[in-house]
């Protein structure tokens, strides 16, 4: 039972974990959160959904095309509401520009592929049982293509010239142009490569629980922001440990003290963590020097 | 000749509120120019309009005699202008190596930057070998020598300084003003400097402006400068 739970766990925490560093690494440059990011992934994985029924595209192309598909929407938000916002009181109109545009993405996607829950392609599903422990070939892969993704990650963040600029950026927008960075290039990347990942979650997600619906991202990016939060918000490890740490505890609490609360277990994990350690597992540790 | 930097009937403001009012001054190539005044005179937000950070309200700033005024900063960069922001701006979170080779982000040659290289970590010697130490760990002094090392990494014909002798101990501004003064004689680049240490300023430049309250009140050789009642009961405590 407790193997097994952790197996289910550890899937959804690799999506969650995918879906948190959109919030995270948007909030490492520009110190906003986007609250329209689970429904640029809502709209992505409908697209994938198109691109399956209209144009019987293989699932793989399919999940690429999708994605790349969400990272322009995930861009074009920055550019629609968050760019023009320079001056004033930043923040607040910063929200309310946010929730604006995920609640125009929820209508949009209602008027465009209608409000109920749809059948999402999937793949024939093979079991594999080991001792008492039962998995999917679907579990495999989400695993598989959260592990690649991470490393494609890790190599542009750490490893990569537009990486440094993007990490420069977190620090001093205004520093960063100081070295010759174009900064709203670097913004509107980080936009994309979060919502490409979160492109590819959606499709994990959905041809995992086999449905796709319009107001799919919202328990999803609660409960990714909820570990953006637990890790640290601003931080790429924290996140990705937030990530799995609330999928195996909702998971585990499912299975061991009531299903019924399952999507209570992902916030009671974030406030027991918060009230620990207010800056999450790898909160932003400031190191001033004058 | 024609001056390399030329500053005409500056005003700039933060909204209404204007800081700059119709300042002018120039450099000269090969130059080391200080901009000296008390706080919040308007040092930085001069600095800060000349790299692009800031655009005027009104008023040219030409530069190699081109009205650069409104370009923004990143493409600056290109044009060979380099600013040392006030307290250091280095990047604390990456290596002294990361923060190195992003001052010379926009280039392309790689033997040249293989070189310039080499040339700042020969001028700080104590940066390389703390190469692979994030800058955060630095000290003070090691940043500012940092903030220096990246900008010369650009290649700049104009280097902006703000303030490079915040917070330092005596010792420590002495070495960075020898520094300054060393990469203005041996490799001819034409130095902007803010200072509120008129003293050290005032020594180290050729000409110097004199700002308060967002006008210029002052100007001349900085020797004479340095002789000038008013001058040396407001700024060198004599
Ligand atoms: N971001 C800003 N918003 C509003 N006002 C500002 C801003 N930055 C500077 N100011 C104001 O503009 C004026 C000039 O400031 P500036 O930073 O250019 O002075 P400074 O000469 O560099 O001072 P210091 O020596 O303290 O660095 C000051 O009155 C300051 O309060
Ligand atoms: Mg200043």
């Amino acid at each position: 039972m407790f193997l097994q739970q952790l197996v289910n766990g550890i899937t959804v925490g690799a999506i969650y974990a995918m879906v948190a560093l959109g919030y995270t690494m948007v909030y490492g440059v520009l110190q906003i959160v986007n609250w329209a990011h689970a429904d640029v992934l809502m709209f992505g994985t409908f697209i994938g959904l198109l691109l399956t029924n209209v144009f019987h595209m293989p699932l793989f192309a399919m999940a690429v095309l999708a994605a790349a598909f969400t990272a322009a929407l995930g861009m074009s938000v920055e550019i629609v509401a968050y760019r023009p916002i320079k001056s004033g009181n930043r923040r607040m109109a910063v929200l309310v520009s946010a929730l604006g545009m995920s609640t125009f993405l929820q209508n949009l996607a209602q008027l465009v592929f209608g409000s109920s829950s749809q059948p999402f392609p999937t793949i024939e599903k093979v079991t594999y049982t080991i001792g008492k422990v039962t998995f999917t070939n679907i579990q495999l892969i989400i695993l598989g293509i959260t592990a690649i993704m991470l490393f494609i990650l890790y190599m542009i963040v750490y490893k990569s010239k537009i990486g440094i600029a993007m990490r420069a950026c977190s620090v001093s927008i205004p520093n960063a142009k100081l070295m010759g960075i174009n900064t709203n290039f670097i913004i509107s990347l980080t936009f994309g490569i979060g919502a490409f990942m979160a492109g590819i979650a959606g499709i994990c997600i959905a041809t995992y629980y086999n449905a796709v619906y319009p107001t799919m991202g919202y328990l999803l990016g609660m409960k990714a922001f909820a570990a953006a939060i637990l890790g640290g918000i601003g931080s790429i490890p924290g996140s990705v440990l937030g990530g799995f740490v609330i999928g195996i505890f909702e998971s585990l609490g499912a299975g061991y003290l009531s299903s019924g609360y399952r999507d209570a277990y992902a916030f009671i994990v974030m406030i027991l963590v918060l009230a620990i350690r207010p800056s999450g597992f790898m909160g932003a540790k400031h190191i001033d020097k004058v | 000749m024609e001056h390399i930097l030329n500053v005409k009937n500056l005003h700039v403001s933060y909204g209404v509120v204007p800081a700059l009012r119709n300042i002018s001054f120039h450099v000269d190539e090969g130059e080391i120019v200080a901009l000296i005044g008390p706080n919040g005179a308007g040092k930085t937000t001069a600095l800060h309009t000349i790299s692009g950070l800031l655009k005027p309200k009104e008023g040219f700033i030409l530069y190699e005699g081109r009205d650069i005024s409104g370009i923004e900063a990143h493409k600056l960069v290109k044009e060979s202008i380099s600013q040392v922001p006030e307290g250091r701006g280095i990047f604390p979170i990456l290596t002294v190596a990361e923060n190195i080779n992003l001052g010379a982000y926009l280039r392309k040659d790689k033997d040249g930057i293989r070189r310039d290289k080499e040339w700042v970590y020969n001028i700080f010697p104590r940066l390389k070998e703390r190469m692979n130490q994030v800058g955060g760990t630095l000290s003070g002094g090691e940043q500012q020598m940092l903030a220096i090392a990246r900008a010369l990494m650009a290649r700049p014909r104009l280097l902006l300084l703000d303030e490079p002798s915040m917070g330092l101990a005596p010792v420590i501004v002495e070495d960075i003003f020898k520094i300054i003064k060393k990469i203005n004689k041996e490799n001819g680049t034409t130095i902007l400097l803010v200072e509120q240490n008129a003293q050290m300023a005032l020594t180290a430049s050729h000409r110097a402006y004199v700002i308060e309250v967002g006008e210029i009140v002052n100007e001349g050789c900085s020797k004479e400068l340095k002789k000038d009642d008013r001058i040396q009961k407001a700024y060198l405590g004599i």
